[in-house]
């Protein structure tokens, strides 16, 4: 199970973040936020290794002590970041790989939602709570 | 396949045509006509910029903007119109061309050129749609539409670049 997942828009700003344990919140948006420099990097098309790959899914971006960050961005530039516990060995590549796939449904109902203004923060309880099951793997 | 559920959105593009298009029917200002049309390719921006996000999910990553352009023609416009469209043509410097033979929503009427002057209303929505989606994928552009004889319609689309 992961620890948090985040979203942010197309200009870098945060749109969404939630996090398991509510004490940690401040320093794991930290290290989301930081981690948009090396997204920025693996999407530039000037890097020739990076960028041949066309799938939404960018694998592990970078490890701190504590955790390993995952990235993900769609087609309209959403970025999507999922940060694991490093002491969690039991989920593999494909598990985070679905894990971004269920959450960019979700936000793909999000956007299609009428009371919803793109990009505005994503407020709705419903939508909060899904992607808290699927972090933890409930759902 | 027409089980009924493909006749609705026809209808329901129609109903909204004309319920813009009756807000000042009374009136003859053309102000006010180009205000419907605009009101129309509103509605249909939001529709594709909320679109476009659910049509792309399984999608790889676009290479480049011609690949979006194709994008378009194809998987898009099957979703939207249940049929490709028939010709892309592009000057490989930020204009293409786009053109259905045979548009979904001019389709029911009668040919020649006696409801030309009726078309506009029916390709504003369609306008909205494509510039709603290419500003999702980041692409800013200006549509215009051209009809020459019903039911065929072309969409020129000019990229701004900054």
């Amino acid at each position: 199970m992961a620890v948090c997942a985040a979203i942010v828009g197309k200009d870098n700003s945060p749109k969404y973040f939630c996090c398991i344990n509510p004490d940690e919140e401040l320093s794991y948006q930290y290290k989301v936020l930081s981690s948009l420099d090396i997204i920025e990097e693996r999407l530039n098309p000037a890097n020739k290794n990076a960028s041949e790959s066309k799938e939404l899914f960018l694998g592990h971006l970078y490890s701190l002590e504590t955790c390993k960050l995952y990235g993900y961005v769609t087609n309209t530039k959403i970025k999507l970041i999922i940060v694991v516990n490093a002491m969690n060995l039991t989920l593999k590549d494909n598990d985070i790989r679905s894990m971004f796939q269920k959450i960019h449904s979700e936000y793909a109902d999000m956007v299609s939602n009428p009371f919803y203004i793109p990009g505005e923060p994503i407020t709705s309880k419903l939508f909060d709570s899904t992607i808290k099951g699927i972090i933890t793997g409930t759902v | 396949m027409d089980d009924g559920t493909d006749i609705l959105f026809d209808l329901l593009h129609f109903e909204i045509v004309n319920w813009t298009d009756r807000a000042h029917s009374e009136e003859k200002d053309k102000d006010k006509k180009d205000e419907d049309l605009s009101n129309l390719e509103y509605i249909g921006f939001s529709t594709g910029y909320r679109l476009i996000e659910r049509l792309t999910k399984e999608m790889p990553r676009f290479k480049d903007e011609l690949d979006t352009m194709k994008f378009i023609c194809t998987d898009f416009w099957s979703a939207v119109y249940k049929k490709q469209i028939d010709n892309l043509k592009t000057n490989h410097n930020g204009v293409y061309v786009l053109q259905d033979n045979n548009f979904r929503f001019l389709s029911k009427m009668s040919n020649g050129k006696q409801y030309l002057e009726a078309a506009p209303k029916y390709v504003a929505f369609t306008c909205g749609i494509i510039r709603g989606s290419l500003s999702n994928l980041n692409i800013h552009c200006v549509v215009k539409a051209e009809v020459q004889s019903l039911p065929s319609c072309k969409f020129h689309i000019q990229i701004q670049r900054t």
